[in-house]
């Protein structure tokens, strides 16, 4: 006990600064994506998929088609015409055509809406979801997936990503112990949990329509796209910020000269 | 043309002067001949930016409140109108909620100030009183305005935090749902709030922002010495009765603020423009998903200003002693300017030990917040902040004794310039 407790002083001090990131990072080990939303390419084939793949279930509820246009450099024929498949006009929201209570009833759980969701869990997340669906009989519709267990969706991009088979390893035990002194067992480091077992990796059985590199670009571009629709005004926002930071530093060398000028002649 | 305009200024002096005649006296009172000792040093900013804080809050407020929408059905929607369809309505949204952490950082910096060059001892007791009361409303404030976006960790940050009344015997119960106006957080708590964080707490905020600075200005301004410039030699450049040691608050200390403001807000500006979320610091992952009632998020915590707080609640094992803890860890700061019995003010003459406990007092604050911020979960960092709670408590309840022990420094008649 002893040590570990100075273990923590050391780790206080030395992680004080570190203690953000560590913050971010919840539920399992994430890959990391590589977003840039400053390809716009990479944005626009985002929402091509995503409107192909994901949108029948999952809506964009504060998101407009007009905005996408805008920001990604489309036209509204182009929109209208590629990424529109529910009829909503132009300056409308994405909003799916499957009703709540259906929803419910085939996935045990409606598809939440995804216009924010890369602010809560990160496009790293949605990333690494993506590339984490494995065939699992026990699941109802078939699938399972690695870094959210027992999710209820099932894999749509499978035909791409091909078939992946889960290698299973046995639980460890970790040290600590349960309230009735009984060893609690644990996955070890770099697998995941999954019921009684940890699943060490997943390997590919069959190949889909995309090789690997293919595959990654599609995962990374989906994420991109969500993560660009968590907050449409964040690359324009970084624009304006470094316009206003050049006009503040001007100021504050103009207000410096000013306080010496006027603070000479006090001693 | 420079005459007549010269003159056109004069007259409307004259003008103003004959039908209000205090209002000069009162400029000159606070500003052009209010004498402030000339050896302040980066320290005596933090007043000065609490208020320009106070300013964005109270501005960017109201453009917030012509956009949102105070009802549990719309408000998170209103709030990503706000960050998506109104124009700069973003930047509006992130100014008033970095301003949020702002307003406590600055806070707490100006606090450890008054700590270090102690500023409430006699005779600032009543400002020490009035802003430690400033804190307190800007704690409720700072809540409630985080309850409104009606996210994840607004619902259920409301139903822990409030749910503290609960432990309160007998009327518990009752006074919750009398806060709430329902049994869980509601459309009923939202819209109070609302009413709450908007208008009611910011009058009293600057109400007792003017009695904070008129207190200070009837006593005269602490500085890092602790020397008394009123009680030093007279005469100055200005006036021949004022202190010797004191320089016109305006113009001299409003163009270094100046100077100091432009520096804060381009921190300012970093954050808001570049990280608005601050890592999850200022603007929690989890508060972009909307309430749930039947969802409770793995790990409620409240956001980095209440975590030193909500670390002493729960590494308290009783809700009632925990509750008691956390609130008289707020109360005992009310009781510094009578717990000091040093003779001088200033640390700088105070000895290591003071300084010791002091610096020892301020890590164990970060730390417990750093601990009230974590999942709670880790029995090793709960026997910590048992630790570092019970060190909170000791520092204060001790501090007759070793302000009264420890070695102190001769005080110079004057104040020394160190910059």
């Amino acid at each position: 006990m002893k040590t570990s407790v100075l273990k923590r002083v050391v780790l206080f001090f030395a992680g004080l600064t570190l203690s953000a990131s560590a913050l971010a990072a919840s539920g399992g080990d994430t890959l990391q994506s590589g977003v840039d939303l400053e390809d716009t390419a990479s944005l626009q084939r985002g929402a091509q998929l995503y409107m192909n793949y994901c949108a029948g279930c999952h809506s964009l509820k504060y998101m407009r088609y007009s905005r996408i246009a805008e920001d990604l450099g489309l036209s509204e024929e182009q929109v209208m015409s590629n990424l529109n498949f529910t009829g909503a006009k132009f300056g409308e929201h994405v909003i799916n055509a499957m009703p709540a209570v259906g929803a419910e009833k085939w996935f045990g759980k409606a598809p939440p809406d995804l216009s924010v969701t890369a602010r809560v869990r990160g496009s790293d997340w949605i990333f690494t979801y993506l590339k984490s669906f494995y065939p699992d009989e026990a699941r109802p519709l078939g699938w399972n997936n690695r870094l959210f267990p027992n999710a209820a969706m099932p894999n749509p991009l499978w035909e791409m990503q091909g078939s992946l088979r889960p290698v299973f390893t046995k639980k460890e035990p970790t040290g600590k112990q349960n309230d009735k002194g009984k060893p609690i067992l644990g996955c070890p480091k770099g697998t995941s949990e999954s019921e009684d077992s940890c699943i060490k990796e997943l390997v590919m059985v069959q190949a889909g329509t995309q090789s690997a590199a293919e595959f990654d670009r599609t995962a990374r571009d989906i994420s991109a796209f969500l993560e660009y629709v968590g907050e449409p005004g964040a690359m324009k926002r970084q624009q304006t910020g470094i316009w206003v930071l050049l006009f503040l530093a001007f100021f504050t060398l103009m207000a410096w000269l000013l306080k010496n000028e006027y603070w000479r002649d006090v001693h | 043309m420079a005459n007549i305009l010269m003159r056109t200024a004069n007259n409307a002096m004259d003008w103003v002067n004959e039908r209000a005649p205090g209002m000069v006296p009162f400029y000159r009172k606070h500003m052009s001949e209010y004498y402030a000792p000339k050896n302040f040093n980066i320290w005596y900013i933090f007043g000065v930016l609490s208020t320009v804080v106070l300013a964005n809050q109270i501005l960017t407020g109201i453009f917030l409140t012509m956009h949102f929408k105070p009802s549990a059905a719309e408000a998170f929607a209103s709030v990503e109108y706000i960050m998506r369809d109104v124009p700069g309505g973003d930047i509006i949204r992130y100014m008033h909620s970095t301003g949020a952490s702002l307003f406590f950082i600055v806070i707490y910096l100006h606090m450890f100030r008054a700590l270090m060059y102690g500023s409430y001892q006699k005779p600032r007791e009543l400002v020490w009183i009035l802003g430690m009361l400033i804190y307190l409303v800007l704690m409720a404030e700072a809540f409630m305005g985080y309850v409104l976006p009606w996210g994840q960790m607004s619902f259920w940050g409301a139903k822990v935090i409030i749910s503290l009344f609960g432990a309160i015997p007998y009327i518990g119960n009752a006074l919750t749902e009398w806060i709430m106006g329902d049994y869980l957080p509601g459309d009923a708590t939202l819209n109070r709030f609302f009413a709450l964080h908007v208008i009611a707490m910011p009058l009293v905020l600057l109400l007792l922002v003017v009695l904070h600075i008129g207190a200070l200005h009837e006593v005269g301004s602490n500085n890092p010495d602790g020397v008394d410039i009123k009680k030093g030699p007279k005469g100055n450049r200005w006036d021949p009765n004022k202190p010797a040691d004191g320089v016109p608050f305006h113009p001299y200390y409003t163009i270094k603020d100046m100077f100091y403001i432009s520096c804060f807000l381009m921190i300012a500006a970093f954050i808001v423009f570049f990280a608005p979320a601050f890592g999850g610091w200022f603007l929690e992952h989890d508060n972009f998903s909307e309430a749930n009632r039947l969802v409770t998020p793995a790990h409620i915590k409240p956001v980095w200003y209440y975590t030193p707080y909500y670390a002493m609640l729960r590494v308290v094992p009783h809700k009632l002693s925990g509750v008691i803890v956390m609130f008289g860890a707020i109360a005992v700061l009310f009781l510094i300017p009578w717990l000091d019995r040093a003779k001088v003010k200033s640390y700088r003459y105070r000895g290591k030990l003071s300084w010791a406990l002091l610096l020892s007092f301020a890590v164990s604050f970060i730390w417990l917040g750093k601990i009230g911020a974590g999942t709670g979960t880790d029995p090793v960092e709960t026997i910590i902040g048992r630790v570092l709670t019970a060190f909170y408590f000791l520092f204060f309840f001790t501090m007759p004794i070793w302000t009264k022990i420890d070695k102190t420094k001769p005080v110079p008649e004057r104040v020394t310039m160190h910059e």
